[in-house]
């Protein structure tokens, strides 16, 4: 089929407009992060007036970036882990037995995720205060009341994502393993997750991006000492003085990792959207 | 390994829970009953814990005169009845007023922003169907607002959005769209609700592009080799053949981004450091700060639980409509 000459150049502009809108924050991020303050103090200029690294030295003094760094890695990485855990069970389960209620969990799971964030906050705020008051366990200002937190957040999308993984992996292998003896566990774990690694990566990096973006929890449940990047990084940007080129420094190291981990499995994340959506 | 989980449209409709040869079957017959409640346990438990419970308590909270006096041992915080909802809705009194105001706010700008979103999700989707040179480098481009953490993009933004040192002014300066000498705030007054909404479709467009993508890739080529030889023309075969195909991705999608928008709390609270100006008062916003700032939480509560009713509302009543559509269609 060919494209006619108006298409062709509907498609350049549209899309030429497109590659401009999304590159402009990244752009200025990146340069930004270049230049000596004297440059992000006064009027914009498109290129630093000379190019420096000082920003990627002094935004680890100008705030504790790195003690925020080390709670956000922590939180992010725990959630995700025993997040993709407790979804590869229970998308076992979905993917592979009818039962009672089933439906109902599926439903229930789901439409957790449209619950307004501020609803539970309040709640969970007060709860993890309290709970922390009776028992002892810190779960209020601390990470491991962060991490219990962001785990529940990417848990339904996960879930979602591997019934859609798992149930694309013929039973057939399954009925195999059984003959051969191997009980549920040993089917999952044997046939069904090494059938399904890049779907799991690609929901443990969702899990991860859940996790490490998050600001509203992340703002009211940690103290000075459990604080994450999303709060964090605001720091640079005082009442006396405002450092742009050390948060964007900072924000440039603080994207590579997630950015370079989504692109890389753009095309998992495309087809468990596929399963996912159509159905 | 794309071939394990790209065909996944077609999901097994049902399937007999017992499909071990025979001589197993008593055995694994007992175990099943048990097993997949047993692997549920641990999601179960954390989402009753940590979104259901807490709900239910917020409920109980929006009933309860719960103010900075009471925080400390919430059980001695008196009974209030529906007064918190008295005060929520009345629209004589200032809370009421102002919640009503934010609401507007927060639906225009949804709206705006899920159909700008959507627009421009599709014309990248559409126009990135043909194969061309630099074709793989623009998608990854695009998809890359949607990878960066939220507060990273924020940040930047509102460094963009700067009166005196940010890209925005400087380059409509430059085209000699703004006076230079006086350049307008966009972080306060007017403009904060234009800014807001420019961030908030620059973070969501990718997502309506990733799932539009998605969804064009099941469009069979052969029905637009058929619209053509029909003479259909790009209008006809977007209106005959993509949007139709699309209907189903649209219909989650459109219900995602609604609810993801109307609860927005990341962009305006890092955008705007904390307390968002009255023209960009988004309703998560304006419920954090008449909850924390005032530390009145049953009031805050009692907002939040009529958001809640609000968007169930709303998406019972879209899912009942759209799948009616769907099913006449």
């Amino acid at each position: 089929m060919r494209e006619s000459t108006g298409e062709r150049w509907a498609r350049r502009v549209v899309l030429g407009l497109l590659t401009l809108f999304v590159l402009a924050p990244l752009y200025v991020m990146v340069s930004s992060g270049l230049k000596p303050l004297r440059d992000v103090q006064g009027a914009f200029t498109w290129l630093p007036s000379r190019v420096t690294f000082e920003p990627f030295v002094e935004m680890w003094q100008t705030v504790p970036l790195g003690r925020y760094l080390v709670n956000s890695l922590l939180v992010a990485s725990s959630a995700a882990l025993v997040s993709v855990a407790i979804a590869i069970f229970a998308a076992f389960a979905i993917s592979r037995y009818r039962f009672r209620g089933r439906q109902l969990f599926s439903v229930t799971v789901l439409s957790t995720q449209m619950f307004p964030g501020i609803l539970f906050l309040l709640p969970l705020f007060l709860i993890y205060v309290n709970l922390g008051n009776a028992t002892g366990i810190e779960l209020y200002a601390s990470r491991l009341g962060l991490t219990i937190t962001y785990l529940t957040f990417s848990l339904p999308f996960s879930i979602w994502m591997l019934v859609g993984y798992f149930d694309s992996i013929p039973r057939g292998l399954d009925e195999a393993a059984q003959v051969d003896g191997a009980g549920p566990l040993r089917t999952l774990f044997q046939v069904i997750l090494p059938t399904a690694v890049p779907g799991i990566v690609a929901v443990t990096v969702y899990a991860f991006m859940t996790a490490w973006g998050e600001v509203l929890f992340a703002s009211v449940m940690t103290d000075e000492h459990s604080r994450t990047l999303a709060v964090g990084l605001q720091g640079y940007a005082t009442q006396y003085n405002v450092y742009w080129n050390q948060a964007m420094a900072a924000s440039v190291v603080v994207s590579v990792p997630v950015v370079v981990g989504f692109l890389a499995l753009q095309r998992y994340f495309v087809a468990g959207l596929t399963a996912g959506a159509v159905k | 390994m794309a071939t394990t989980t790209a065909p996944g449209p077609v999901r097994p409709a049902g399937r007999p829970a017992e499909d071990g040869p025979p001589s197993r079957r008593r055995r694994r017959g007992v175990r099943r009953s048990y097993l997949p409640y047993l692997l549920l346990v641990p999601a179960a438990l954390l989402e009753l814990g940590i979104h259901v419970v807490p709900m239910l308590v917020g409920v109980w909270m929006s009933l309860l005169e719960l103010t900075q006096f009471h925080i400390r041992d919430w059980s001695t915080a008196p009974f209030a009845g529906l007064d918190n909802y008295r005060v929520t809705f009345d629209l004589d009194s200032a809370t009421g007023r102002d919640l009503l105001h934010s609401f507007w706010v927060t639906t225009a700008y949804t709206t705006l922003s899920v159909g700008l979103s959507w627009m421009l999700g599709l014309a990248a989707a559409v126009f990135l169907q043909r194969p061309f040179k630099g074709r793989a480098l623009l998608r990854t481009l695009f998809l890359t607002p949607y990878a960066l953490p939220v507060y990273t993009a924020v940040i930047t933004w509102t460094f963009m959005f700067q009166r005196d040192t940010g890209l925005v002014n400087h380059a409509l300066d430059q085209l000699g769209l703004v006076d230079g000498a006086n350049p307008p705030f966009w972080l306060i007054g007017e403009n904060s609700f234009v800014a807001l909404l420019v961030v908030s479709v620059w973070r969501s467009w990718p997502f309506a592009f990733l799932c539009l993508m998605a969804g064009l890739q099941n469009v069979p080529a052969e029905l637009y080799e058929a619209s053509a030889i029909d003479g259909a023309n790009f209008w006809r075969r977007l209106r005959d053949v993509t949007l139709p195909m699309l209907r189903p991705v649209n219909q989650v999608l459109l219900l995602v981004l609604f609810l993801w928008t109307f609860n927005d709390f990341n962009t305006p609270y890092v955008l705007f450091g904390g307390s968002a100006p009255r023209q960009a008062d988004l309703i998560s916003i304006h419920i954090y700060q008449s909850s924390f700032v005032t530390w009145n939480f049953g009031l805050g509560s009692a907002m939040s639980v009529a958001l809640l009713l609000f968007l169930l509302v709303v998406t019972a009543g879209y899912l009942l409509v759209t799948n009616r559509r769907r099913e006449h269609a």
